[in-house]
């Protein structure tokens, strides 16, 4: 290479440079990689602050939630009087319903004066005091067992019965017997029959399947209310929103993406949906309580409403992903359709559909977790009170009975005032994030296993 | 695939389903209203729906001006049928559900709450009078002769006899019926017991603008209204201390573990002092029926009985278990629900 001009990139005559040699790092190399150092060391620093964070928040769940999957039960001989239950004797359905739960309080008493006696316990209660140990629940129980089969009447039975929430609640070292000097719900005497009865195998916990299972129950029975009938709501509004949201999305966007003009009005479509995107939930739901219920007259506290305004909610979030996976669709795709004679809408329908399907779906699933997480719009179309109670009877009464929903469910849970409410609010966020951990992963999955990359 | 299709399909079964729904007819009771009444009105509806072939009723909170707001949006099966409400309707609402067509409505009163002052259980306890909430919190007192806006920042400047602790108070707010309760029972009660009324009279202010004056509370964050329900005065006061909150009876019966409540002129609440007058703070709760909607909405006529009945509202009910005072003209409650007596009959 001795033809390169001396009076290049290295000039024979300039100074040979300060510091001299590459293996020694001069100060300036120094101080930039003592920034590099710093710029990682706060990029670790904010990594951490947020596991810190996510560690906190599952532990809090954790630890007060899990308890809600475990409940306390009474076994308990009762004896199903016929002069109380059945005065006439002569089995007569008709009859036997008409004694209301009120009827089956005397029995549950004397089955657990019997109780006392039979496992020698010592104590003063009275026996109506004794009944604070049961929910009061345990009355219906009994009478629904009756009702279906009357023939037990006459009988003495073994029942397991909700404890209430008090002796739950100790049972679970949530409640003490100090907590218990001024609370007029349980007395300390209680939990001295508690102790003996859990010693002899007759009351015990274990597993919660009717939290999992059951319907909400009124303020004075926290111990049988469960999140099952709310989890039904969500179901069905999550149909709502899938069978509306995805049809209309995906529509949109291939016309806007494949077919619209660039002009004024396709621009300010544009900007609108993605300003709707960002518009907060709580609009959607004043919208919702205005058109749906007031001008439409459609059902109140239906899921079939809270469907549709949450379909609001999610489309614009659908018609955006949609929208970016068929732009990553390349255009050569569509050419070479078009080339070999396609229409344009066989263009899209055979080629560039199937090829953003993964894309489309993975952010209709996003969406959707988004919607079974709103709680915002739901409380102005009335799903939030004492409303999830009844299992619907069919398909179209599962959409338009009333029905809350899990996040409105556990915001219910939260304002009540037994402290046992709380516990269950706890394990129904559980519930609802083994849910949009569920949805977010098969989102995972479809992306990984469809996703191509061009 | 054909999305039009599906578009098209999915649109004719929304409609098919609204359309059913509106020709289908609503098979359940719809309550709304007072927070403060929810709880009875669940225990009630769950007890209902075990013991009725009525499904169970739906009952959703929001405050008692929510729900009677609701309550005379007009008749139909669109609209609820019950507002719970925790004060006597007013006028203006009486005539804003006239000029909707809601023009014959039952009054229920269920039973009496009695509303108390707790603070955190590990703080120093209190023995109140309505003289010294009303001195704590008015916004402005009359002092020789003038209005001056309110100096007083410890328990101990309101009444020696109090602990010397900063004055922080967590009241219901305005949507709340407990807050006029409030206002009636304590406020301005102690603003009469004070000689403030008085003072304020004699300074030439007219009644009405000295009754104003007399409940007015104030805004410099001594005074903190809670909108939410009795769950946010608790977390409150667990997060301060100092808090002194305002609660239903039945609440702080359910949290006597985190709350220590207060006596109010020298006597501590509870069913019984309330029941007989003795414990002063304490207020009828209601609810408001459409007569329209009785025999038109099943299961309504049985629902309100029940609701009533001495087995449910009696003082050995368990309504009166969960706090609620046993109203002792149960009988006349139950003779107007028999007779459907409205209340422009009365």
């Amino acid at each position: 290479m001795t033809d390169i001009p001396q009076s290049g990139a290295f000039p024979a005559d300039r100074p040979a440079p300060k510091g001299g040699s590459l293996l020694v790092t001069d100060a300036r190399t120094k101080k930039r990689n003592r920034a590099e150092r710093r710029f990682k060391a706060y990029g670790i620093a904010a990594l951490g602050i947020g596991m810190l964070f996510l560690v906190a928040l599952l532990w809090a769940i954790l630890s007060n939630g899990l308890t809600a999957f475990t409940q306390s039960y009474v076994q308990l001989d009762v004896p199903l009087l016929e002069e109380k239950l059945d005065k006439d004797g002569d089995r007569d359905p008709a009859k036997i319903a008409k004694v209301s739960t009120f009827g089956y309080a005397p029995l549950i008493e004397q089955a657990l004066t019997d109780l006392v006696e039979r496992t020698g316990v010592e104590t003063e209660l009275a026996p109506k005091a004794l009944t604070k140990i049961l929910s009061s629940s345990a009355a219906a129980q009994l009478r629904d067992r009756v009702l279906a089969n009357p023939e037990l009447i006459g009988q003495t039975v073994s029942v397991e019965l909700l404890a209430s929430s008090r002796v739950d609640g100790y049972l679970k070292g949530r409640v003490s017997r100090a907590s218990l000097a001024r609370d007029k719900n349980l007395d300390a005497e209680h939990l001295d029959l508690i102790d003996a009865w859990r010693d002899a195998g007759l009351v015990e916990k274990r597993f919660n399947w009717d939290f999992i299972t059951g319907a909400d129950a009124s303020d004075s029975r926290p111990e049988q209310a469960g999140i099952g009938v709310a989890m039904l709501g969500s179901l069905f509004m999550m149909l709502v929103v899938l069978i509306l949201s995805l049809p209309i999305g995906v529509a949109a966007s291939i016309y806007l993406e494949e077919f619209a003009p660039q002009n004024r009005l396709t621009d300010l479509i544009e900007v609108n949906i993605s300003n709707l995107a960002a518009v907060p939930s709580i609009v959607f739901g004043i919208l919702g309580l205005a058109v749906f219920i007031q001008f439409m007259h459609l059902p109140q506290s239906a899921p079939l409403v809270g469907g549709l305004v949450l379909t609001l909610m999610t489309l614009p979030t659908i018609i955006i992903s949609t929208r970016a996976s068929l732009k990553s669709v390349p255009p050569s795709i569509r050419n070479a359709a078009l080339g070999v004679g396609a229409s344009k809408m066989q263009a899209v329908t055979h080629h560039v559909l199937p090829l953003a399907m993964p894309g489309i779906l993975t952010g209709t699933i996003l969406g959707l977790a988004q919607a079974l997480g709103e709680t915002a719009p739901l409380l102005l179309i009335g799903m939030v009170g004492y409303i999830a109670t009844n299992y619907p009877e069919g398909v179209a009464e599962g959409f338009l009975a009333p029905n809350s929903a899990m996040p409105a469910q556990i915001y219910e849970w939260a304002k009540r005032a037994d402290p046992a409410f709380y516990e269950r609010a706890w394990g129904g966020i559980i519930v609802l994030l083994v849910f949009l951990l569920a949805m977010n992963l098969i989102a995972v999955l479809l992306r990984r296993r469809f996703e191509r990359r061009w | 695939m054909s999305f039009v299709k599906m578009t098209a399909s999915s649109a004719a079964l929304i409609a098919a389903t609204a359309g059913f729904a509106t020709a289908q007819g609503r098979d359940n009771v719809q309550v709304a209203g007072s927070s403060t009444v929810l709880p009875y009105a669940s225990i009630v509806a769950e007890a209902f729906g075990e013991n009725f072939d009525f499904p169970t009723p739906v009952v959703e909170s929001g405050g008692s001006s929510a729900g009677l707001a609701r309550f005379c949006e007009g008749v139909g099966e669109n609209t609820i049928d019950i507002a719970n409400a925790s004060r006597a309707m007013r006028e203006g609402e009486v005539e804003a559900c006239a000029s909707n067509g809601v023009n014959e409505i039952i009054e229920v009163r269920v039973g009496y709450d009695g509303i108390v002052f707790a603070s955190d259980i590990s703080g120093e306890s209190f023995a109140f009078t309505p003289a010294d909430w009303y001195n704590a919190l008015a916004a402005e007192i009359p002092e020789g002769g003038e209005m001056v806006s309110n100096p007083n920042t410890s328990w101990a400047d309101v009444n020696a006899d109090l602990p010397d602790q900063e004055i922080l108070a967590f009241i219901p707010g305005t949507k709340h019926g407990t807050r006029e309760v409030f206002e009636e029972k304590v406020l301005l009660a102690g603003c009469e017991e004070t000689g403030a009324m008085q003072a304020m009279l004699d300074a030439g202010m007219d009644e009405d603008a000295a009754e104003a004056a007399c409940i007015k509370t104030r805004t410099d964050g001594v005074s903190i209204d809670i909108d939410g329900d009795y769950t946010e005065t608790l977390a409150r006061i667990e997060a301060n201390p100092n808090g002194i909150g305002v609660f239903g009876l039945s609440f702080y019966e359910n949290n006597t573990d985190s709350l220590q409540v207060a006596t109010m002129s020298g006597v501590e609440p509870s069913t019984e002092t309330i029941a007989s007058g003795e414990y002063p703070v304490s207020r009828p709760l209601y609810f408001y029926v459409k007569k329209a909607h009785l025999g038109v909405i099943p299961g309504l006529q049985e629902f309100v009985e029940f609701f009533v009945a001495d087995e449910i509202a009696g003082p050995d009910g368990p309504l009166a278990a969960y706090g609620l005072v046993a109203d002792p003209e149960l009988a006349a409650t139950q003779e107007t629900v028999a007779n459907g007596t409205t209340m422009d009959a009365m």
